[in-house]
């Protein structure tokens, strides 16, 4: 927002000495000089001076630029953020193997959101001021977010957010890389309702803003659009691990679908209980938007085989990139390690931001805020991906299907790039 | 100890020490940003204090402070999120005016327990009020069925989980797990500027030492040394006419209170709220301040804060993967060979010193007469 607003500024300081459109063509002609000049350099990535690409005292010099790296590497998220860390650690090494961003290597200042939102606020804090970190790729949950929120927003910080999220929020100072909820969750139960003539759901979620709102806007397209009937929404606290008074109300309802957003360790949990008590995950329909092959890991394959998981990227995507992008993950964080959907996001986040910084021709961030909207990046595990002015990314919604080896496979995917929509109209 | 005044001569001298330390040194030598995290640390200290009252000299050990903290902070964060949530900031909500976090769990106007919280004198009497009145619940209702030691302490936990759950469960009002973020001003005034900060430190430490008066004045009251009676022996105190439920519930009520004024404090500072301060782990965690700095010492427990903190924010800045193990290892490591804190150390080993140096002027040096409420400042 605040973007918009200096451009106005500028404009209208432009405008007052104006008289004559001569002047004014004259003007004009000046001022698109020095763009001019900027452009080859750019492309050509050699290294500009530092005052040019560094008007506001971030963490650049000559050779280096500072990032900072902001997610839990303890508590109890870090086995879901370790992925993410691994992951932007590793663009971070590519991206730094070919030349850096303007000719400058990239520095990572690596800080411990410890599971705890304040700490995150203040990690974040520290980053922007007193490292003066130029970006920040970090958070995971929503709660770590809407706490680290206001800061980079005080201190005009750059933040790159991996996690699939609710939506319902959109700021100059993030790039969401991870999908909003209508992206995520309404071509999946389109193909659902299409595939299997699913009419009856039933949610389970864990109680927090992001399974709450994604359920809000399944189930007002379950009954609006497809007609169909939420027959059970039910709730449990985080870390919750008993399911079984839920599990028999399933079996009571006998839902054609059953809709999850459990997260977490409760998954290990509700997949283990859902076996036990006799729902075969091969003739029951499952749609979770909560379980990637990071969670497969804990879950077990043999516990979630047949379920159906709705996310834009799976390991066992067949193209060019990914078949890159898997052995280098793996060649530098072990052959056992697996890549789920946030992962993949998380490895887009230094990328678009390099993209951005040479589209812009700076590292100054209204600059990069502005210079976002159509940032593409070829090279995405998940095939291709663009920045939407919204800051969001327009990227394929996918069902993948569990299999006992804890993979997925790939059942469906939409033909065309799906439009980010963090205020959906109609679903609110 | 036969003076009536509030502190003998060598608390008076730590209490300066202290406000030298908190008013001058600190904010010379620190930037903004550290400061600002010296302001948090301290809303903890508010809780330290409160836990040397109620545990370190009524023996009542309380694991669920967090409550209080929790409800003082809450108070605090939602007048100042009712601020925050004027119809103009919150125009692209479906219902503009009501916080955020309302407007994503559907409510669509304003919960009647919320109106009261556009008042600034309201909030300021709900944050002293609230917790005071709900500490008094709990203690009457503990203390007066002779509920103590750890049947107490465990009771305090389930508390801390209930809040908690309830907090989390009923997120259209309470902002649920995520909490109410993005506090910006107070009265028009906002709160998030680095000279907004200087000033919120500097009330911040005049409220501190206010508590720390206060608790000094518990302390040297008759009211203190009958709390550190009963402590020693319940039933001699009883037995001696002394209700000693009622001094139980007094001294929970008054940890309660400043734990409250901590979390406004928090609030104000951080400007943020969330469960993550009134669940069980971090109740324990406020009484590992209180242990670190030594529970029977009012100066300590805000040393033992600061310390405990300062190495929590450096050693996760050092080493963000393993710093749990080094601070671990510290709690270990005091608790096991200073069992009276840092309090402890300074009273052991620095104060006989400085006394054997001044104790050609003064033959008794006084407050040393009574080891078990040993109260000299540690070393900053």
């Amino acid at each position: 927002m605040s973007s918009n607003k200096s451009g106005v500024l500028m404009s209208d300081e432009e405008t007052k000495g104006l008289l004559s459109p001569l002047r004014r063509k004259l003007l004009m002609g000046m001022a698109a000089l020095p763009a001019i000049t900027m452009l080859p350099r750019a492309s050509f990535a050699q290294a500009p001076a530092t005052s040019a690409v560094n008007t506001t005292g971030l963490a650049v010099t000559d050779t280096e630029v500072t990032v900072g790296i902001l997610h839990s590497a303890t508590g109890t998220m870090a086995i879901s953020e370790t992925g993410s860390i691994e992951a932007e650690k590793l663009a971070i090494e590519q991206i730094n193997a070919m030349g850096g961003v303007l000719g400058r290597k990239i520095k990572f200042i690596q800080e411990d959101g410890a599971s705890d939102w304040p700490t995150f606020a203040e990690k974040a804090k520290k980053l922007l001021v007193n490292d003066k970190v130029a970006a920040i790729m970090g958070c995971w949950t929503s709660a770590s977010r809407k706490a680290v929120l206001p800061v980079v927003e005080q201190y005009n910080g750059m933040l790159y957010y991996p996690t699939f999220y609710e939506g319902l929020e959109q700021s100059k100072n993030v790039i969401y890389t991870g999908q909003e909820a209508t992206q995520q969750i309404l071509a999946g139960l389109n193909w659902i309702a299409k595939e299997k003539g699913a009419k009856s759901f039933f949610f389970v979620g864990s109680d927090y803003i992001w399974p709450r709102t994604s359920n809000k806007i399944a189930r007002k397209h379950v009954e609006n659009v497809l007609k169909g009937k939420v027959v059970g929404e039910e709730y449990y606290p985080l870390g919750n691990t008993q399911f079984n008074s839920v599990i028999n109300k399933i079996k009571l309802t006998k839902p054609d679908v059953i809709f999850t957003d459990v997260v977490g360790g409760s998954n290990v949990a509700f997949y283990k209980q859902l076996k036990a008590a006799g729902i075969d995950l091969s003739k029951q329909a499952l749609l979770t938007i909560s379980v990637t092959e990071d969670e497969i890991d804990g879950i077990g394959g043999e516990n979630i085989a047949g379920a159906y998981a709705c996310m834009k990227y799976f390991q066992s995507l067949d193209n060019p990139n990914n078949k890159t992008f898997v052995p280098a993950f793996k060649k530098m964080w072990g052959e056992k390690t697996v890549i789920g959907d946030v992962t993949q996001a998380a490895y887009l986040g230094p990328w678009l931001w390099k993209l951005t910084v040479e589209k812009a021709g700076s590292f100054d961030v209204d600059k990069i805020a502005a210079a976002s909207p159509g940032v593409e990046f070829k090279g995405a595990p998940e095939g291709y991906v663009r920045i939407h002015e919204n800051h969001h990314l327009w990227s394929k919604t996918r069902v993948g299907r569990a299999k006992l080896d804890g993979q997925f496979e790939l059942i469906y995917e939409t033909a065309d790039l799906v439009e980010p929509d963090p205020f959906p109209k109609g679903y609110q | 100890m036969t003076d009536n005044r509030f502190f003998n001569r060598s608390e008076l001298i730590g209490i300066l020490l202290l406000a030298v330390f908190l008013v001058v040194v600190l904010p010379l030598t620190l930037d903004v940003f550290r400061l600002n995290l010296v302001a948090k640390y301290l809303t903890y200290a508010f809780v330290a204090l409160g836990l040397v009252v109620c545990w370190g000299y009524g023996g009542i050990l309380s694991l669920g402070q967090g409550v209080f903290f929790g409800l003082g902070g809450y108070c605090m964060a939602m007048f100042l999120k009712l601020e925050a949530s004027s119809p103009e900031n919150t125009k692209i909500q479906s219902t503009p005016g009501i916080p955020d976090f309302m407007d994503w769990n559907q409510i669509t106007s304003l919960p009647l327990f919320w109106k009261p919280f556009h008042s600034l004198t309201f909030t300021i009497a709900a944050i002293i009020l609230v917790p005071g009145i709900f500490a008094l619940i709990i203690g009457t209702a503990m203390f007066k069925r002779r509920v103590g030691g750890t049947y107490f302490a465990i009771i305090t936990q389930a508390v801390a989980a209930i809040l908690t759950i309830l907090i989390v469960g009923q997120q259209g009002y309470t902002g649920g797990i995520n909490g109410m973020t993005d506090l910006r001003t107070l009265k028009g005034w906002d709160i998030r500027p680095d000279h907004a900060k200087i000033v919120l430190y500097f009330f911040e430490v005049g409220c501190l030492f206010v508590c720390i008066m206060i608790a000094q004045f518990v302390r040297h009251s008759k009211l203190g040394r009958i709390l550190v009676a009963m402590r020693e022996k319940e039933d001699r105190v009883r037995f001696s006419g002394y209700s000693v439920a009622n001094f139980k519930i007094f001294a929970f009520c008054v940890a309660a209170v400043f734990a409250a004024i901590g979390g406004a404090m928090f609030a104000l500072n951080v400007g943020f709220m969330s469960p993550s301060f009134v669940g069980i782990v971090p109740s324990i965690e406020m009484v590992i301040y209180t242990a670190v700095g030594g529970r029977l010492s009012i100066l300590g427990a805000v040393y033992g804060t600061l310390l405990v903190n300062f190495a929590k924010t450096s050693l996760s800045e050092t080493f963000p993967e393993l710093w749990l193990f080094g601070l671990g290892g510290l709690f270990i490591a005091v608790v096991l060979a200073f069992p009276n804190g840092l309090a402890g150390i300074w009273g052991d080993y620095v104060q006989p010193r400085i006394d054997r140096l001044i104790s050609s002027r003064k033959p008794k040096p006084e407050g040393w007469t009574d080891s078990s409420v040993a109260d000299g400042a540690p070393a900053e």
